[in-house]
């Protein structure tokens, strides 16, 4: 059975009819739809076990505590992390790149250089652009190349020994270029950088494994795959987040508190001030295990046919474009595209009235943009219950738009 | 595989946008004029001696919605006096695109507006008076 026809009757939103058409659903990319399983554990989780964590020594707070912790075990599992310490429950993917953008924003001195990348989404460049200007440091960025593909070579020269971090996206959220992960962190390491990976694209879509990929870094979001909003995850090496000093402060992340000064929290409770998101949590780790019982490795599989079949289909159609790695490079669910005199305000609008959700304007890339020269694109972006009769749909519909204005 | 046509995206594409959009009738460049541009439109005024606009046109990479947009406030800017125009709402360009302008889509109406407002304040600062040739005014 295909992993649409197993998985769309989990899904209880597309039972929707848009402006007078079933739902299609192509803007996983920006949040994805949850399964009943996800709904269920956290409606459970509110109507039996709700207390706060770690500090109410009642049963419902054990409860509570379990849960969240037991979350923290099932990332660790799903990313391959090597101990659950390295698993630090954010707000998500902002919140997470932001966090680790201050915690090792205090660490830089005047003249220091930060590496970002042109495709990056602005919440992997704003934080850096405030730290360099807060710092004193340097901020540069790998230019991308006309294939979508980061100028690596252009990334070594700006490698030096004043080089303290480079970030950048796994996944890009517009073009679906997939970066060469581990050969971007050996050559950051060469110069004893640390790496921060944003990993909102990629942890939806492909098998995780943090032991191979070897970065210090590693963030993403619940909501994106499967889980709820108000979530999110920053994996850390735990050598190098033993080093750091917290980020942000309040309850939870100390052991002993003077006036003056405190005595911090071991790993990873250092890094979560505040009462965590726990129902959210318990419904991340619910789309784990959804995500798991499917098979990471079909997920992939899946979602790379639908991406080859937009590919191809939306070449063939006369006056639209498509950008990104042409096939056969590997890709990311995403597919970003234009139609000649259609603005992709107008491309989103007249899919939309005939039910189909995709995402259209810069995709909070507005540098990528630049490059592409383009104000925005329209985008696809592709999840488990997206069926190929859906694609098809898709490009049947683009075909028409360019007489439906 | 047939195309399919899709319907007017309910309401959203009124006739009015729909018929600016295919032949707006003050798009085009405007030379020796105060233009100012914003998120890729353009809107170019020529101002008489007494301030009045005796004509306004537009260009933009931009959609439909604020494309008619920019069309209609042209159309009605025309002959009106800085203060007139400055006196103009939304609602004076709803009134006329008759369409069912969702929320989201609101900024791609007022846009126009706003570049207006600088392209009056930039004639303002020059005197109300028709700058001399090459004097080009352009804010980005």
């Amino acid at each position: 059975m295909r992993l649409d026809e197993q998985t769309r009757p989990d899904f209880p939103i597309l039972q929707r009819i848009v402006n007078g058409h079933p739902l299609v659903y192509f803007d996983s990319g920006a949040s994805s739809q949850k399964p009943r399983a996800v709904l269920e554990a956290m409606n459970r989780y509110y109507e039996r076990s709700h207390a706060n964590v770690h500090r109410s020594i009642h049963t419902l707070g054990e409860e509570a505590t379990e849960l969240y912790e037991l979350a923290r075990d099932s990332v660790q599992r799903f990313i391959g992390a090597a101990s659950r310490e390295e698993v630090v429950f954010t707000r998500g993917t902002t919140d997470g790149l932001g966090l680790i953008a201050e915690t090792i924003g205090r660490t830089l001195a005047k003249g220091d250089e930060i590496v970002v990348t042109e495709l990056e989404h602005h919440s992997n460049l704003i934080p850096w652009q405030l730290v360099a200007r807060d710092r004193g440091a340097v901020l540069n960025a790998v230019p991308v190349l006309r294939d979508g593909t980061l100028d690596l070579d252009a990334f070594d020269r700006l490698l030096t020994r004043r080089t303290r971090v480079v970030a950048f996206a796994h996944v890009s959220n517009v073009l679906g270029t997939i970066t060469p992960v581990t050969e971007i962190v050996r050559r950051a390491r060469a110069v004893n950088a640390l790496t921060v990976v944003d990993g909102a694209q990629a942890a939806p879509h492909l098998r995780l494994d943090m032991s191979s990929l070897e970065c210090d870094f590693y963030v993403f979001s619940a909501h994106k795959m499967l889980g709820p909003t108000g979530i999110g995850v920053l994996y850390g090496r735990r050598a190098v987040l033993d080093s750091l000093e917290p980020g942000r402060g309040g309850s939870e992340m100390i052991k002993e508190v003077w006036i003056d000064h405190a005595q911090w929290n071991d790993l990873p409770w250092r890094f979560e001030p505040g009462t965590p998101p726990i129902a959210e949590a318990v419904g991340l780790s619910a789309g784990i295990e959804y995500l798991e019982k499917l098979g990471m490795d079909r997920v992939a599989e899946h979602e790379r046919a639908l991406t080859r079949q937009t590919l191809e289909g939306l070449a063939r159609l006369p006056g639209v474009t498509v950008y990104g790695p042409p096939l056969p490079a590997e890709r990311g669910a995403v597919v970003s595209f234009a139609v000649d005199g259609l603005h992709p305000h107008d491309v989103a609008a007249l899919l939309d009235g005939e039910g189909i959700a995709v995402r259209a304007g810069h995709h909070c890339a507005m540098p990528l943009m630049r490059r592409l020269g383009v104000v925005g694109t329209s985008r696809a972006t592709f999840s488990v219950f997206n069926s190929p009769d859906e694609v098809s749909l898709l490009l049947a519909t683009v075909a028409g738009l360019r007489s439906a204005l | 595989m047939s195309p399919a046509t899709p319907s007017a995206a309910h309401g959203l594409y009124s006739d009015v946008i729909r018929e600016r959009w295919r032949r707006p009738r003050h798009r085009g460049d405007l030379p020796e004029a105060n233009a100012v541009a914003e998120d890729r439109v353009r809107i170019m005024l020529a101002i008489e001696p007494e301030g009045r606009i005796a004509e306004a046109r537009f260009v933009g990479d931009s959609c439909a919605i604020c494309t008619a947009s920019a069309d209609v406030l042209a159309d009605l800017i025309g002959g009106r006096s800085r203060n007139e125009a400055m006196a103009l709402e939304v609602a004076d360009v709803l009134a006329v695109l008759q369409a069912e302008i969702r929320p989201t889509r609101m900024r791609c109406v007022t846009l126009p507006f706003s570049v207006l407002a600088k392209a009056l304040g930039v004639a303002s600062a020059t005197g109300h008076s028709r700058p001399a040739p090459g004097s080009r005014t352009q804010l980005q």
